[in-house]
């Protein structure tokens, strides 16, 4: 956004009291680390404010007086705290060379309306403030994990070595574990042979069903709608009692009648239940597409003499493509992710990622699970993105411009 | 039409009347479109739909008793439960009779095992019983009454009979009763002894915990909603990763890293005894009680509150608020009684949603609820796999499925099901 309102420098009667709060407030953190947090309040105003004073009226160079300030709380922090304290002091220093130049400068009123107030202001900022708090509250679970994967000790915690970046506080053994252990290893074949096939199954109807469901003429339409997501809706812990009940008897079938593989039985039942499960998400996305979608090119197409095959194949799916594959991702990760219904159904020949982690996390307690969690990150992130182009390239096919 | 002069009725270019051929060419696309849909229909209903049946069944099915004891439960039909007398010898007769067959197909240990749930007891009352009178021949070895007693002295328990009277029944209404603490007895239904009432507790838990964590989801929810809704489209696409990628997450790392976070020697006791602000010897319990349950579980379905609400966000219109402001209102008067009251339908989509899907949870609060933080659903999956008590699971299981049916109801009638979005 360019900039709104002409800015101009603010007298050191508000900078000055501004940042000595905010030195207080950190201060206080500092002080009761070390003993006593009144004592750490007025130290950590009074240097902040000295500090601003020191920058504003002698240095007269921001520049230079941001890098000092950088400098300066560095080695503070390296003497209170040491290796974790040098970082955090530098992190500090740049914070606050900032917040008392954007102070100072008048920074925080170029990018808002010229005629707000100072509360309207301040409530600005303090809104932002909160919405910051509450990204870091979503995303911070998800970062920890990352760095305490590669742990050397069996903890779940950070170890001092760790905190001191020493090299010797970090290895890669939980991966290893992860990939040379025959329990992790076959677990994660499971659900590499249980997600894709259940996802093709309900991709593969789904789309069939959505098509249908878009026509104008379907007798019968909510309810036929309600049924096909009803697996969505109906909490995972029912949909899992009743397809124990009947998964078993089904199996009964399968095993005592016709003979089958014990083992092979198994993956059928609990790829059917998977399956099942991906349904309404295939459904919702590509009925969600399917509005979107030109009915006169299938008419085009027919009236140029294509069957309506070819014409599935030629006009309309490469079209709808981008919601039936990210329908299909959602199947995927629903069936990937998915530990109740596994659970009750399957037996431990189909043990999966999420069971084998769910066990992991009741019983014995191993960071291996958190080097699955990190490449499991990684996967989501790959899928984000995966999602997030085709949603581009569909918005790109349909003519509107993508945002 | 004005030149049109045929009086007959239209045709189509084959000769047939066109109000025909236009029926019967909708009645073709009708068909066409469940042709489409019918594989998909026909999975659904028969590995979904019907498994769900299967269990609703179940609660109230209750055949093992009078399946595996046909004689006793006939002879049992002429004894009067309340009189306070033993059964006659008749009774005792039947009995073994019926308990030399069961023997035979080893299925005395699982009426044992069935009736155990109603008395407790009853299981090795059965199984030593079976010892005993699997030597036994119902055509000679009469009388059974003192013989049984000896065996065991439940046979002499008039509570016993009582106990096989009442289960003997095809298909009861015990299940559902034990559902909401209460029993079957022969004077009808009555309440649990004190000690065992704990499933309406639970389900008031989950209801009231369910509560709170789609409570401070709003909290969380709204402030966020606001400003990607706000924010020009750039800034806020980067901020909605932000969002997504919890929502793409599995749960199990989610619910690992609430573990991580949590645990008496996690990262935020750690962080809060190095900031000084907790003792070291007094770090805080945040694990295995209700708060870390509503802690991870508001985590975990906060992106559920922030997208509906977001997407309804985007479509109020900016000028409305500046129009109010212009009318002289103030920021909190254009909020309150400009932008809230249109933000509104996004709350209550989000709040059903969050609702529905936090009241079946089991697997965080397992992991992290401990004992006082778990949810009914972690009842229904202990009497699944530990006590094997199905028909209880099955009637806990549809009383949870009837409160999300009435949810899915006013969900329905508010936001519509199929303006349901993804991502």
């Amino acid at each position: 956004m360019a900039a709104l309102t002409p800015i101009s420098r603010k007298p050191l009667s508000l900078v000055l009291p501004t940042v000595a709060a905010f030195g207080g407030f950190f201060g206080t953190f500092v002080g009761a680390s070390n003993g006593s947090a009144l004592f750490g309040i007025l130290i950590g105003a009074a240097l902040i404010a000295s500090l601003a004073a020191f920058y504003i009226l002698v240095l007269k160079n921001e520049q230079l007086s941001r890098w000092l300030n950088i400098a300066l709380m560095g080695v503070l922090g390296l003497v209170l705290g040491g290796i974790p304290g040098l970082v955090l002091g530098a992190l500090f220093g740049w914070f606050f060379g900032w917040l008392i130049f954007w102070m100072y400068e008048g920074r925080y009123r170029q990018h808002i309306h010229p005629y707000l107030t100072s509360g309207q202001v301040l409530w600005h900022y303090t809104f932002r403030v909160i919405c910051g708090a509450i990204f870091v509250f979503l995303i911070t679970p998800i970062l920890v994990v990352l760095p305490l994967s590669f742990n050397a000790e069996d903890f779940f915690t950070f170890t001092p070595e760790m905190l001191r970046f020493d090299p010797g506080g970090y290895s890669l053994k939980h991966y290893r574990d992860f990939f040379t252990s025959n329990e992790w290893q076959r677990s994660f074949k499971n659900s590499l042979i249980i997600a894709p096939i259940a996802t093709v199954i309900s991709v593969s109807l789904g789309t069939l069903a959505a098509i249908g469901l878009s026509q104008s003429h379907v007798p019968a339409k909510r309810a036929i709608m309600a049924i096909l997501i009803s697996p969505m809706i109906v909490p995972l812990i029912i949909s899992a009692t009743g397809m124990f009940f009947f998964y078993s008897s089904v199996g009964n079938f399968l095993e005592g009648t016709l003979g089958m593989d014990k083992t092979f039985v198994g993956y059928i039942k609990v790829i059917l239940a998977h399956a099942v499960l991906g349904v309404p998400f295939v459904i919702i996305t590509v009925t969600a597409t399917l509005v979107g979608f030109d009915r006169s090119l299938t008419r085009a197409a027919a009236n140029m003499g294509a069957n309506p095959v070819t014409t599935f194949f030629r006009v309309q799916m490469p079209l709808i493509l981008p919601g039936v594959i990210s329908g299909g991702l959602f199947a995927f990760i629903t069936s990937f992710d998915e530990v109740v219904v596994v659970l009750f159904v399957g037996s431990a020949s189909q043990k999966t990622l999420p069971w084998q982690m769910f066990t992991g996390l009741r019983e014995q307690i191993s960071p291996t699970i958190l080097a699955v969690a990190t490449i499991l990150v990684i996967i989501s992130i790959g899928l984000l993105t995966a999602i997030e182009l085709l949603r581009r390239r569909s918005e790109r096919l349909r003519g509107l411009s993508p945002s | 039409m004005s030149e049109e002069t045929q009086t007959g009725p239209v045709l189509a270019a084959d000769g047939r009347p066109l109000k025909q051929s236009l029926a019967r060419s909708l009645r073709n696309q009708k068909l066409r479109a469940l042709a489409l849909i019918a594989p998909l229909l026909i999975f659904v209903l028969f590995s979904f739909i019907w498994p769900i049946g299967v269990m609703l069944f179940r609660s109230v099915e209750n055949g093992e008793v009078a399946e595996t004891l046909p004689n006793t439960v006939a002879a049992l039909n002429d004894w009067d439960s309340t009189a306070g007398d033993l059964p006659p010898e008749a009774v005792y007769q039947a009995f073994t009779e019926d308990m030399v067959v069961a023997i035979a197909a080893k299925n005395h240990t699982k009426i044992g095992t069935r009736l155990n749930y109603e008395k407790t007891g009853m299981s090795s009352m059965f199984r030593r019983s079976g010892r005993t009178m699997k030597k036994w021949d119902p055509e000679t070895d009469g009388p059974f009454k003192e013989k049984l007693i000896d065996v065991h002295d439940g046979w002499g328990d008039i509570e016993t009979w009582k106990t096989i009277q009442t289960h003997s029944v095809k298909y009861t209404n015990g299940y559902f009763l034990n559902a909401v603490d209460m029993q079957r007895t022969p004077e009808g239904a009555q309440a649990q002894p004190e000690e065992k009432r704990i499933l309406v507790k639970l389900f008031g838990r989950t209801m009231w915990m369910s509560m709170i964590i789609m409570g401070s989801c709003i909290l969380l929810g709204y402030p966020v909603a606001y400003i990607l809704a706000n924010l020009p489209a750039r800034k806020a696409n980067l901020l909605m990763i932000l969002v997504l990628l919890p929502f793409w997450t599995s749960l199990l790392v989610r619910t690992s890293a609430w573990k991580v976070m949590l645990q008496q020697q996690g990262v935020i006791n750690d962080v809060l005894v190095w900031i000084g602000l907790v003792a070291d010897d007094a770090r805080l319990i945040m694990i295995n009680n209700q708060f870390g349950t509503i802690v991870a579980m508001t985590h975990i379905l906060l992106p559920f509150m922030i997208l509906p609400m977001y997407s309804v966000m985007q479509t109020i219109p900016e000028t409305y608020v500046r129009a109010s402001k212009s009318l002289g209102a103030t920021n909190w008067t254009t909020f309150w009684r400009v932008y809230f009251p249109q933000s509104v339908p996004g709350i209550g989509a989000g709040s059903i949603l969050v609702f529905i899907l936090s009241i079946g949870y089991y697997i965080t609060p397992e992991i992290v609820g401990g004992t006082k933080g778990v949810f009914i659903s972690n009842r229904i999956a202990y009497h699944i796999s530990s006590s094997l008590n199905w028909g209880l699971a099955a009637a806990l299981g549809a009383i949870l499925l009837a409160a999300v049916l009435i949810l899915y109801w006013a969900y329905d009638k508010i936001v519509g099901i199929d303006n349901v979005k993804l991502g």
